[in-house]
């Protein structure tokens, strides 16, 4: 019975977000039950997460099929530490809504989305299939593109489209390759294609890796076809952009990852090679967008993109350090980069802009902000006792043993880039004085729940910063697994 | 007849890249779902176009003899196509939404969520309520 535990993460937030549309016409009873749904998907993926802590992955084949050909759905350690940040983010977006530092606009459609969206996350998670890959892929888009054109003004209509342009041209490229690489291999299944594969020539396979490749580097965001990203996440309003920030982008990391470490992992190097170039475009193009912004939200937005090289610099090193660099990144990342635009809504609601030129003076308001900006922020940028310190620094040795001293000069020279963007925010939104000289912080805030997520998150930053030994080994563990194990 | 699929994918697929790369936003997005129309004949052609024969396995044995048409396919483009009308009619009705209310259909013109720069270089504010 325990395999069924599996499927949790999948259908608890489906059938939340099936009830939430049924109490459509009843806020209150709406609110308490989307978050019910997801404290109960927190209780499951944190069940899910100590059940596979003693090794054993859980497998669940459905459909009453033999292995290749059953739809499998298997949590592994890495599968099942996604699971739990996940869940963890949808928890503090929906208690970080409970305040009212630019909270989503209520309507009967947000807590379904918000569900369908966490369960399109939970299934690209936890399938082992290529074709569900691309359904769950589907289903978060879907639900993405509902949340943001939940507003109703030009500029959600306009990011709406863009959004959706660049996405669905990603996801028919991952559903014409998944068509061709079922053709060349016979089987959806991951172990099933790399058993498949390995009798394959790797030359003759790479066209169709390379697409879907391609395909999954659109959806991450990837230099040079990130355009989708920055201009529609600044449109959303602060916990439903928490949540696209620490999710969208990385379930095609995750995809990417399993799929070149774990299945694709005869591919030749060329593909590896290019892959590495990406990401140090990617790192250098966010940075360099997110220098030339004011507004926070677009800041942060184009440090997103930035980031994410640092992630496919981890696939692209295609060792079992090079993954779990790349594990230990994402749940870094998306802890400190919702933490940071969740500060970044607390900063507009007591100063009343995004904008940096607008607003200042918080330093000396709200001493407490400031420093609980900080953590996030130079985590970030990766300052030695904190997350993205560790991050950073298995990267860069892993980059360097393996001799490629381009890619680490570039991420060293990116971190202190994201440093001047951070320092910015810090020095106009906090030290500066406010331009009005009257200008007081809002006293009537309603910033608890606000307060509370935000502290939580940078507490399990200064976790991670702190003790990064048992993460690093349970990552290690779960990168030998993914190479050894084919994948699933 | 796989190059009878082949030859139609290529056409709808180079049809609809030429789409959505104009810059009318709705030639654009019906391009893009010409562009899913060529992706399902793919799927349907990744298994192998060759027998029409349903794949039924007769009473009381386990396997099917001889030459049938394989069901996999079928079954993915089936939730394929449904994914993609779905999206298609989402896509309309959004760019139709686009046009109506800025009262442009190019691309290029839509810039109220990403202004440019203003004259001395720097970003616009984005002067609005969040």
């Amino acid at each position: 019975m325990v395999s069924f535990l599996v499927t949790a993460p999948i259908l608890v937030p489906l059938a939340t977000a099936l009830l939430t549309a049924l109490y459509a016409g009843r806020p209150r009873a709406q609110q308490a039950m989307s978050l019910a749904g997801a404290l109960l998907l927190l209780a499951s993926a944190l069940a899910l997460a100590i059940q596979v802590q003693g090794g054993e992955a859980v497998r669940l084949t459905l459909g009453g099929w033999a292995v290749p050909f059953a739809i499998e759905l298997v949590a592994d350690r890495i599968g099942a530490a996604m699971t739990l940040v996940a869940a963890v983010m949808g928890v503090a977006a929906l208690v970080f809504q409970l305040s009212d530092a630019d909270p989503a606009p209520l309507s009967p459609a947000l807590y379904p989305l918000v569900h369908a969206l966490l369960a399109g996350v939970g299934g690209a998670f936890l399938t082992a299939d290529l074709f569900n890959l691309y359904v769950w892929l589907e289903v978060m888009l879907i639900a993405s593109l509902g949340l943001l054109a939940h507003g109703t003004a030009k500029r959600h209509l306009e990011a709406t489209l863009k959004y959706f342009v660049l996405n669905v041209f990603g996801t028919l490229l991952i559903l014409m390759s998944v068509a061709f690489l079922y053709a060349v291999t016979g089987h959806l299944n991951y172990s099933a294609i790399e058993r498949a594969s390995s009798a394959i020539d790797p030359t003759f396979l790479l066209p169709f890796v390379a697409a879907l490749t391609v395909a999954l580097l659109i959806k991450c965001g990837a230099f040079p076809l990130f355009a989708w990203l920055p201009a529609a996440y600044h449109t959303l309003p602060a916990p439903i952009l928490a949540l696209f920030a620490a999710l969208t982008t990385k379930v095609a990391v995750y995809a990417l990852l399993r799929l070149l470490g774990g299945v694709f992992f005869r591919a030749p190097a060329a593909l590896f090679e290019a892959l590495g170039w990406i990401a140090v475009a990617t790192m250098l193009a966010g940075v360099m967008g997110a220098a030339y912004h004011w507004d926070m939200r677009r800041i942060l937005a184009f440090h997103i993109v930035s980031q994410i090289g640092y992630m496919l610099l981890g696939i692209a090193l295609a060792t079992p350090t090079g993954d779990l660099g790349t594990i230990f990144y994402v749940i870094h990342h998306i802890l400190v980069k919702a933490n940071l635009f969740l500060i970044a809504a607390i900063v507009f609601r007591l100063t009343g802009s995004y904008d940096l030129r607008r607003i200042g003076g918080l330093y000396a308001a709200k001493p407490w902000i400031s420093v609980l900006f900080l953590v996030p922020a130079l985590s970030l940028v990766g300052i030695p006792p904190l997350s993205g310190f560790w991050a950073k620094f298995i990267l860069v040795r892993e980059s360097l043993a393996l001799g490629h001293g381009v890619w680490a000069a570039a991420a060293l020279l990116v971190g202190f880039l994201t440093l001047y963007s951070m320092t910015k925010i810090w020095s106009e939104a906090f030290w500066k004085d406010h331009p009005r000289e009257d200008w007081r912080p809002a006293e009537d805030a309603r910033l608890t729940p606000a307060l509370a997520v935000t502290c939580g998150l940078a507490a399990l930053t200064l976790v991670l910063g702190a003790w990064p030994e048992p993460f690093v080994r349970y990552a290690r563990v779960a990168a030998e697994v993914l190479r050894a194990g084919g994948g699933s | 007849m796989i190059w009878a699929v082949a030859l139609g994918a290529a056409a709808l697929v180079s049809a609809g890249v030429y789409l959505a790369l104009l810059r009318d936003v709705l030639r654009s997005v019906i391009g893009l779902s010409l562009i899913g129309a060529g992706a399902n004949l793919v799927v349907l052609g990744a298994g192998r176009v060759a027998s029409t024969v349903p794949a039924i396995v007769p009473g009381g044995s386990q396997t099917i003899s001889g030459a049938v048409a394989n069901p996999l396919p079928q079954a993915l483009v089936l939730t394929a196509i449904v994914i993609g009308f779905s999206l298609t009619c989402f896509s309309i009705a959004v760019a139709l939404a686009v046009q109506q209310t800025m009262r442009v259909a190019d691309s290029d013109l839509l810039i109220s969520a990403e202004p440019p720069p203003a004259s001395n270089g720097y970003p616009p504010v984005l002067d609005e309520e969040p």
